[in-house]
């Protein structure tokens, strides 16, 4: 019985969340004592897969043909599950990106296996049962979920789990199998990836705006400060229902939840429903001009004010920091 | 065409939510249930995909008799007709089953889910319904067409999307952004009540997961505001004492 984890890579480099969750299936590993396989499927560069073993990975099965370069779900669900059953992988890992929610379930068929879906810690395996912690209700609360299958299938919140550096190496071996013509009935016309911009599910740092800021115009300040931190750009359900930003930008119980490290809330006074969705954040930052918005009661700093006054001098603090480091 | 959307009934999105008997079932008391925001956008592409005369658009739920005024509500929005497989929503798993067995004696051209369901945030029925049936599946979606016998979708990616075609039947979880949700008018909401909602025993299953806990997250502790007219304080604290940047 051994650990299979797929290692997800974009444009054949290997992304932050990868390395999570292969530090994340070594600790399984090592809590059932045994062997850690990453199978990588696509272009990626034998430096890049050695690269795996830093991580915790014992073997890299790579997956690598024309055929598989772009991602296929149903192929990509059918070669995991022929590599699980090849390593005799009783409990397989993946991140809970967009293509591991594609694949999560279709595993769980394949392999007749429980499927904990956003996990957002190590399972815990102590008197015979295996158990984790997984996010519920859009980030409201979690639940603890048994899974009483042989085989698991367990998929991660990105930034649940800190990576975690060996000095090891990993052997790489080519992994060729027969593929199903059917597995390739979806057909990719195009891909649209923006290489500039931080992209909200991967964040450390996220920048968020709300109705304060009264319209998509003044929008620039908050573009500024995120490019100055690094960090993606989020905004409330009222804001994306507007048509001010994008519905991928919408953080809340009806948009997406996040858990980066740090959340800066500007002009968002703080409903319910998008609290929810950044509930997971290290730290919150709610800079409002009302002393009464309830985003107040969950935030680490605060500073009451109008936006359009603190945030140019926010930017200005940031560049001075920034110059003096 | 044939078009089967999958429904769930779920705790409307300003529920507090809390938990009863050591933490092991979700109160129930006080709130109130609603039918999943994101199944509500699936049903609404599905009536715009038929609307006139180009199809039929079936709604299905997995659940016991408290989950009919949630369906009533999405025949009242325009769906045909309606399935209730009487059993509750035990997982994702057993859910996905029971649909899937559903389909195999009654195809349909069109598979349509919410991209997840906010009371457990999944994902997983969708592509477990398609890995059943051995179709294509595309968990998270922000645009569908169709023409003839064939869909192209979008599909979210980090940083981006996907266009990819596929031919139906397949089955899709629809995100923000597909469909403008439907508001039912008077005559769906009459029509509603004699629109037919057959309900269907479960087929047995073993199923994979079971929750045995619950927990709400640890508070915050109070917020420590920075006056406005200083905020390289707020720089330093992050920097220092919070050490995110």
């Amino acid at each position: 019985m051994s650990v299979l984890v797929y290692t997800e890579n974009a444009d054949g480099k290997f992304k932050k969340s990868t390395f999570e969750v292969v530090s994340y299936a070594r600790a399984i590993a090592d809590q059932n004592n045994t062997k850690l396989i990453a199978v990588s499927i696509g272009n990626v560069s034998a430096a890049e897969l050695a690269t795996l073993g830093k991580y915790g990975a014992d073997k890299v099965l790579n997956v690598s043909t024309e055929q598989l370069k772009n991602f296929v779900n149903q192929a990509y669900a059918s070669i995991i599950a022929e590599a699980a059953k090849k390593e005799s992988a009783d409990i397989v890992v993946l991140s809970n990106s967009f293509s591991g929610r594609g694949l999560a379930p279709r595993l769980g068929v394949k392999l007749e296996a429980g499927v904990a879906d956003g996990a957002v810690a190590l399972p815990e395996q102590n008197d015979g049962k295996f158990k984790i912690k997984k996010t519920a209700f859009s980030g409201k609360a979690f639940a603890i979920v048994e899974l009483t299958s042989a085989n698991k299938i367990i998929s991660l919140t990105p930034n649940a789990y800190k990576v975690v550096e060996t000095d090891k190496t990993a052997s790489v071996e080519d992994f060729s199998l027969e593929t199903k013509a059917a597995d390739f009935a979806a057909v990719i016309k195009e891909i649209v990836r923006s290489t500039d911009k931080v992209s909200l599910p991967d964040a450390d740092i996220v920048v968020s705006g709300g109705r304060g800021l009264k319209g998509p115009e003044n929008w620039g300040m908050v573009e500024e400060l995120a490019s100055l931190l690094g960090a993606a750009l989020a905004c409330s359900k009222p804001v994306s229902d507007a048509g001010w930003r994008p519905h991928s930008e919408h953080v809340g119980q009806t948009g997406i939840a996040i858990s980066p490290n740090l959340y800066i809330a500007i002009g968002i006074s703080g409903a319910i429903q998008h609290l929810a969705g950044v509930s997971s954040s290290k730290v919150i930052v709610v800079i409002n001009k009302d002393a009464e918005a309830p985003f107040f009661k969950v935030a680490d700093y605060g500073i009451i004010g109008d936006a359009f006054e603190v945030v140019p001098k926010l930017i200005t603090a940031i560049k001075q920091f920034k110059a003096s480091a | 065409m044939k078009i089967l959307v999958c429904i769930s009934n779920v705790p409307d999105t300003t529920t507090k939510i809390t938990f009863t008997d050591n933490n092991t079932q979700f109160n129930t008391n006080g709130v109130q249930f609603i039918l999943n925001p994101y199944d509500e956008i699936a049903l609404a592409r599905a009536i715009e995909l038929t609307d006139g005369d180009k199809g039929t658009v079936t709604v299905i739920n997995v659940g016991d008799v408290s989950t009919e005024p949630t369906i009533r509500k999405a025949l009242a929005i325009g769906a045909t007709d309606a399935i209730r497989i009487n059993a509750k929503p035990h997982d994702a798993w057993f859910v996905a089953y029971q649909i899937a067995q559903y389909i195999k004696s009654n195809p349909f051209d069109l598979i349509l889910t919410g991209r997840e369901s906010i009371d457990y945030n999944g994902s997983k029925v969708a592509a477990m319904v398609a890995e059943l049936l051995d179709i294509p599946s595309v968990s998270i979606i922000k645009k569908l067409d169709v023409d003839n016998n064939n869909g192209t979708v979008e599909r979210e990616i980090e940083g981006g999307k996907e266009v990819l075609t596929i031919p139906l039947p397949f089955v899709a979880g629809t995100a923000e952004g597909v469909a403008e949700v439907k508001i039912p008018n008077m005559r769906g909401i009459m029509s509603a009540r004699t629109k037919p909602l057959n309900i269907i025993e479960p087929v047995e299953v073993k199923t994979f997961s079971e929750v045995i806990g619950y927990e709400t997250p640890a508070p915050r502790g109070q917020v420590k505001l920075v006056p406005a007219d200083d905020v390289a304080q707020l720089v330093n604290l992050l920097h220092e004492e919070a050490r995110v940047i």
